[in-house]
């Protein structure tokens, strides 16, 4: 049976202002949804609520894995229930090998029950699981040795996040913006991968402003946020709409809202501007 | 001679700190009183059998020790009671060359601390110190044979006079300072080496320091001449018991490297939070020569310790990698001291610091350089991660120069845990306390990776035991 991820009237306040206004959507494992909309729609809001950023505050509505709400776990019990988030910003950990980090989240994903200092899975089995996947994504393998995120380039992030996704193998992957800031080719390299990994095993939400990683990964649904909550959804054809024609047929088709986010501007046009 | 030994049985219980254990005391062969005078030091001296003049030293630094004031900078030692202490005591009858004849209490208090094992895996010679004395000794046979002298320095007092007298407390004159006076008045045990020129050792020489009696206080006296052209790697590691009273550990450690030699000593401090640790160690590096401190500290009450390295002739180069780790009801003030006396001198200092459950970390340290030492350079980085807001970290560097022609750099950084970084490695499957240990574990990384494997491995244990349990 496919895992269910159900969102319903979801309201989520960052310092106690409202930014999701009611959002509903459900993800089926094998699914692929678009999720599309202006800068400050709160599409990077409804991620990181996701998966459970603390500064993202859930004021009503719930998040369900198959009918198990998923409001009060913290990070990582929803990281070992198949929650993934390909982040838009990867940070840095300084002095932590790719290698070690991956080693310890693959262990704790497949035994979601391990406590802290149970062992982890075989360096050997791991390393050649690591080694495959790697190649699979075109990278070098001695990225592998390098610290977490340092000093990489943003292409080279990225592909750090498709690594991730390919070894933790989740049943839901939201990617943010995985294709932003990005060259065509690295933009390629990531579509295709996500390509690879995509199946039936795998509920896909894509962030995105471009269309080219929903070239390589056609989406059944295409949900356009506007001013905190989801206005319309149709399949691939309104994806590719959107990108010739942007936002301004939306607005019009939803004047309360394209009001409600011009009010926004007004007073928090800072927030909406920069991450 | 063996005298009542009073049973301390307040022991709070060992908690976290794995080491907290205690060994009974009741077959002790000599404890002094409690207290501190000329008495107490003649009795010492007189025990060891010493020489008219060691006796005369510790009786001068005595007289020195209570001339001199407690220092009013650093941490907090009010509660620091020299009257209330143990100066020496003495668990059994000498030092042993197999772990057999090593009484039964003591030889398994250093099975629970892995030394044997150790031993037998990976280096070249052992001392273990219990309380005031060496109770266990050893030396690869191949490097007795080259000449490398590797004893306690009561030994070395004995069997090597001459090495002994000409070097000790050169390098740090018992007037240096309070502690190193008190130590010089009432040291004990202690490492000696020698390493005769152009002999490399190739495994550490590792002493492990245990205080096993409330109250105690150790003070042992290290003394290391690396010859010409040789080289040394001696590890020191300390622990003991938990107690609900204080105890005192002040050593003196002193290295002579001669031109071309290299000498890296590295501690692992890991006393129970109810030692002062302060402790005054310094080396003399001549021409073309190295001297590395890597400095671990991660337990006590109290740490007050600056490695200092003077650069003696040209080509000497020095280097101190400094961990320090304070958790809840620490202070760790470490840090570094590079004295640049000749020109074309460089050094190089690393610091990173952590802290945790209100614990206090601070870097202080000096470069310094003499009107001579031109052509210098000097590169000095301290880094600090701050845990949680009631938790404090501070820098004190101090750049003493009387010289233009050098080049002197200094960085200092401090950072608190992002939100974004635990998000990250949460995200990714990992529990809050997993996620806080790995980010301490990578800010430590580019130090641990300069220690050897085995160590590198015990200083990561020991970060995650500190780790465990500390968010929430």
């Amino acid at each position: 049976m496919s895992s269910l991820l159900k969102i319903t009237d979801l309201h989520v306040s960052v310092d106690e202002k409202p930014i999701l206004k009611g959002v509903s959507l459900e993800i089926r494992q094998g699914e692929i949804h678009a999720l599309m909309g202006p800068n400050g729609s709160g599409k990077s809001t409804l991620a990181y609520t996701l998966v459970g950023h603390p500064k993202y505050e859930i004021t009503s509505g719930t998040i369900e894995v198959d009918g198990a709400p998923l409001n009060d776990l913290d990070p990582c019990e929803r990281a070992r229930l198949g929650l993934f988030l390909a982040f838009q910003y990867p940070v840095t950990i300084p002095g932590v090998k790719v290698a070690d980090f991956l080693r310890h989240a693959v262990t704790n994903i497949r035994n979601p029950a391990r406590k802290e200092g149970e062992g982890l899975i075989p360096m050997r089995d791991f390393r050649k699981e690591l080694k495959e996947r790697m190649e699979g994504l075109g990278m070098d393998v001695e990225f592998a040795r390098r610290y977490l995120n340092e000093g990489f380039s943003g292409g080279e992030k990225k592909r750090m996040e498709i690594l991730q996704l390919a070894m933790l193998q989740p049943k839901f992957a939201i990617l943010d913006e995985t294709d932003s800031g990005l060259d065509s080719d690295a933009v390629r390299v990531v579509s295709e991968g996500l390509q690879k990994l995509a199946g039936p095993q795998m509920g896909v939400l894509i962030i995105t402003h471009h269309e080219r990683l929903l070239e390589y990964n056609v989406p059944q649904f295409t949900h356009v946020m506007l001013a905190g909550k989801i206005v319309e959804t149709g399949d691939a054809s309104l994806a590719h709409e959107l990108h010739n024609h942007g936002y301004a047929t939306v607005r019009q088709r939803h004047p309360t809202e394209a009001a409600e986010e011009q009010e926004r501007e007004k007073t928090a046009p800072a927030a909406t501007a920069v991450r | 001679m063996t005298m009542d030994v009073p049973v301390l049985e307040d022991d709070i219980g060992v908690g976290d700190y794995q080491y907290g254990f205690h060994d009974p005391t009741d077959k002790y062969v000599f404890q002094s009183r409690r207290g501190l005078d000329r008495q107490i030091v003649e009795q010492i001296s007189e025990m060891k059998n010493e020489p008219a003049w060691m006796r005369k030293f510790r009786l001068d630094a005595l007289d020195t020790f209570f001339q001199k004031p407690m220092p009013t900078w650093g941490g907090d030692m009010r509660d620091l009671d020299f009257q209330n202490m143990f100066y020496y005591v003495k668990a059994s009858q000498g030092q042993e060359k197999s772990w057999d004849d090593v009484p039964d209490d003591i030889r398994k208090t250093y099975d629970r601390l892995g030394i044997p094992e150790a031993e037998k895996k990976y280096l070249a010679g052992v001392k273990a110190q219990y309380e005031s004395e060496v109770v266990y000794g050893s030396l690869q046979e191949d490097l007795a044979k080259q000449g490398v002298i590797f004893t306690d320095t009561d030994s070395a007092l004995k069997d090597y006079p001459d090495l002994v007298r000409e070097y000790f407390g050169t390098v740090i004159p018992s007037a240096d300072n309070k502690f190193a006076a008190l130590n010089s008045a009432v040291w004990s045990g202690g490492s000696f080496i020698y390493v005769p020129k152009g002999v490399k050792i190739e495994f550490p020489l590792q002493a492990y320091f245990r205080i096993n009696t409330q109250n105690m206080g150790q003070f042992e006296r290290t003394l290391i001449i690396v010859d010409e052209g040789a080289s040394v790697h001696y590890v020191e590691g300390c622990t003991a018991p938990t107690y609900s009273s204080d105890s005192l550990h002040s050593a003196v450690v002193e290295i002579l490297v001669k031109r071309g030699g290299r000498c890296r000593y590295t501690t692992i401090q890991n006393w129970s939070n109810n030692v002062y640790n302060l402790v005054t160690k310094r080396a003399k590096a001549y021409g073309d020569s190295l001297m590395e401190w890597v400095d671990g500290n991660l337990g006590s009450k109290l740490t007050m310790k600056y490695p200092a390295i003077y650069l003696m002739e040209p080509g000497a180069r020095g280097e101190t990698l400094s961990i320090a780790f304070a958790g809840k009801g620490q202070h760790q003030d470490a840090g570094a001291k590079m004295v640049h006396c000749a020109p074309h001198t460089s050094s190089r200092v690393i610091s990173k610091s952590i802290s945790k459950d209100g614990g206090r970390a601070s870097y202080r340290g000096l470069v310094k350089a003499t009107h001579e030492a031109h052509h210098c350079k000097s590169n000095v980085v301290c880094d600090a991660l701050i845990l949680d807001s009631h938790s404090r970290s501070d820098t004190y560097p101090y750049i003493e120069v009387n010289q233009d022609n050098l080049t002197i750099e200094h960085e200092a950084s401090v950072s608190k845990i992002a939100e974004e970084q635990l998000l990250y490695l949460m995200s990714r499957g990992m529990s809050e306390t997993e996620a806080s240990a790995m980010i301490v574990t990578g800010f430590i990384e580019p130090l641990v990776k300069e220690l050897p494997m085995e160590y590198a491995v015990e200083m990561n244990r020991l970060i995650e035991l500190q780790m465990e349990g500390s968010v929430g």
